[in-house]
């Protein structure tokens, strides 16, 4: 935190733009991360995510723009900056016939401190595989043996790309718990996924990116409140006056009936209080009664105009 | 940094000996060749000829020293090759290891097991070895150690060129055997048509066994202070080399 007691920028990034050939993979790109918080990149696949993050990390180097980690240069001060970060790249393997204790043990001699690779193994559920020869994991062992490593330096900053591609709900779930554990520990998070579900869940705040632009950026409640800020009620009632009733609400947009099941859609935060107070004034009886509140990926479609999975 | 080496180097060893056909395919096949070979030569032909004893006291050895060393830059090409192919480089370079710190690892690996590989040949081939051999260990190792490294540098311009893992081995053998032939290994060079002469002389393993052949036969390091320098020159070349088209992914 810094003497204000806003908490400190530990990435800048400003308007950088890089190109394969003549495809402009990220331009004009601009954020900060701030100190302690889970920020997400989220969009597409070939959006330009990973190439911003590499950017980011020093391996890949911008045509243009500033980026600034931790007070330092990712290009001129490459090796400082890996001391401190912690770095879970997409798609990366290791060696197939390296064990899991060799490679966490590799990992810890080459930054100046490291944390207790014991516990750090028994903490990701990599105990009893540390003899296990990297080919012969799981891909949810492989993720967390990749999570370790990015975490063996006691990193400031932890760097995850797509973290949970490819995993089974299962260890999917748990590995949100670990990133959830990570933040708990006070270390700042800057991650990717084109899942909307893990960047509502995991992160504090997130930037949409599409073709290379940052479309927009904001805590996600607040994106879908900017976005889509329609709410929904689902419910089931046998009360033939309740079409009607519905439709008197003020901020009632639309009501459709499917035999005894309506859906209630309309505008604004106090919609959902509306249509309980109008069910007991009325004493509507129902057997049902859910709202549906819009998410990321409704966000998504709406400022995209196609899905994310598109 | 050099903790980091030591470390990345001792696992390599230990992963490559891990490999199905590693340690076999590197170290007991060629030992195996060389005895096999050896005791053929040694017992069916006669020793007095001098010809045959001058192939099998120096040839032989030097073309087996060669075999094994170019075995070794091949085995590092495809490495690095399924390295970068699986992102394994990629990974390593995200932390604070300098990408020469990683390469020398690999280049130690196979010193490492060319020399070993050398040793228990030499091993082997003094109990079937019929010739009463005065050989120079230690000027050989040396003189091997400097072709090997040299060879080795070449490897690494074709690991940096090859597009896939797959195509590493065939174009790495395409490249480096067809050296041989021409090396004055079997045929002296002065024997050759002028234009493959030329060639020679420009191929780095024709200095190679000019060196590991003079030192095997007792000649002075002096006097091949010019095979010394040619295969450090293809060194620095390939090196540098190496350096600007070196692609990590």
């Amino acid at each position: 935190m810094g003497v204000s007691g806003t908490p400190r920028s530990v990435i800048q990034v400003s308007g950088i733009r890089k190109t394969y050939g003549t495809t402009v993979a990220v331009s004009e790109v601009s954020f900060e991360v701030s100190e302690g918080e889970v920020f997400g990149l989220i969009g597409p696949n070939g959006a330009g995510k990973t190439t911003t993050m590499e950017c980011v990390e020093g391996v890949r180097r911008p045509d243009r723009g500033d980026i600034s980690i931790l007070g330092l240069n990712p290009f001129r001060d490459v090796y400082q900056v890996q001391n401190r970060i912690g770095v879970q790249l997409q798609q990366a393997q290791l060696q197939k016939r390296i064990k899991v204790w060799e490679a966490v043990d590799l990992w810890a001699s080459l930054y100046s401190k490291s944390v207790d690779a014991a516990r750090l193994l028994e903490q990701l559920g990599l105990a009893d595989s540390r003899n296990a020869w990297f080919m012969t994991l799981s891909g949810g062992q492989k993720q967390r043996l990749f999570i370790a490593l990015a975490l063996i330096n006691d990193p400031e900053v932890v760097f995850l790309d797509e973290l949970t591609t490819g995993l089974d709900p299962q260890s999917r779930r748990a590995i949100w718990d670990l990133v959830r554990g990570i933040r708990d520990r006070g270390k700042t998070v800057f991650m990717i996924t084109h899942l909307m579900e893990e960047a509502e869940r995991l992160c504090d705040r997130v930037a949409i990116i599409e073709h290379g632009k940052i479309i927009d950026m904001g805590r996600p409640e607040e994106l879908v409140g900017r976005h889509c800020p329609a709410r929904t009620v689902v419910l089931a009632t046998a009360n033939a006056l309740a079409e009607e009733r519905f439709r008197a609400i003020p901020q009632v947009e639309t009501v459709v009936r499917q035999g005894s099941q309506f859906t209630i859609r309309g505008l604004g935060e106090e919609f959902v209080s509306e249509v309980i107070q109008c069910l007991s004034e009325n004493r509507i009886r129902v057997t049902d009664f859910r709202t549906m509140l819009p998410n990321l990926e409704d966000v998504f479609l709406k400022l995209t105009g196609h899905s994310i999975r598109d | 940094m050099l903790h980091g080496l030591w470390k990345l180097t001792w696992l390599e060893i230990k992963i490559f000996l891990r490999e199905p056909l590693g340690a076999f395919g590197s170290i007991i096949l060629p030992v195996l060749v060389f005895v096999v070979v050896g005791r053929f030569m040694g017992g069916r032909l006669p020793s007095r000829s001098i010809a045959t004893s001058e192939f099998v006291r120096v040839g032989l050895p030097v073309f087996v020293s060669v075999l094994i060393a170019l075995s070794g830059v091949l085995s590092l090409v495809t490495i690095v090759s399924i390295y970068r192919e699986g992102g394994i480089l990629k990974r390593l370079r995200a932390t604070p290891l300098r990408p020469q710190t990683i390469l020398t690892a690999h280049v130690l690996v196979k010193l490492v097991l060319t020399a070993v590989t050398m040793a228990l040949s030499v091993l082997a081939g003094k109990r079937y070895y019929p010739i009463n051999m005065d050989v120079p260990i230690f000027g050989f190792t040396m003189a091997l150690l400097i072709s090997t490294w040299s060879i080795l540098s070449i490897g690494f311009v074709i690991a940096s060129i090859v597009p896939t893992a797959r195509f590493a081995q065939p174009i790495g053998a395409a490249i480096l055997y067809p050296m041989i032939a021409l090396s004055g290994l079997f045929v002296p060079l002065p024997s050759l048509p002028p234009a493959l002469q030329a060639l020679a002389r420009v191929l780095p393993l024709t200095y190679a066994v000019s060196l590991l052949q003079g030192i095997l036969k007792g000649e002075a390091w002096w006097a091949h202070r010019g095979d010394v320098a040619a295969l450090t020159l293809v060194f620095v070349i390939c090196t540098a080399l190496s350096a600007k088209v070196f692609r990590w992914e």
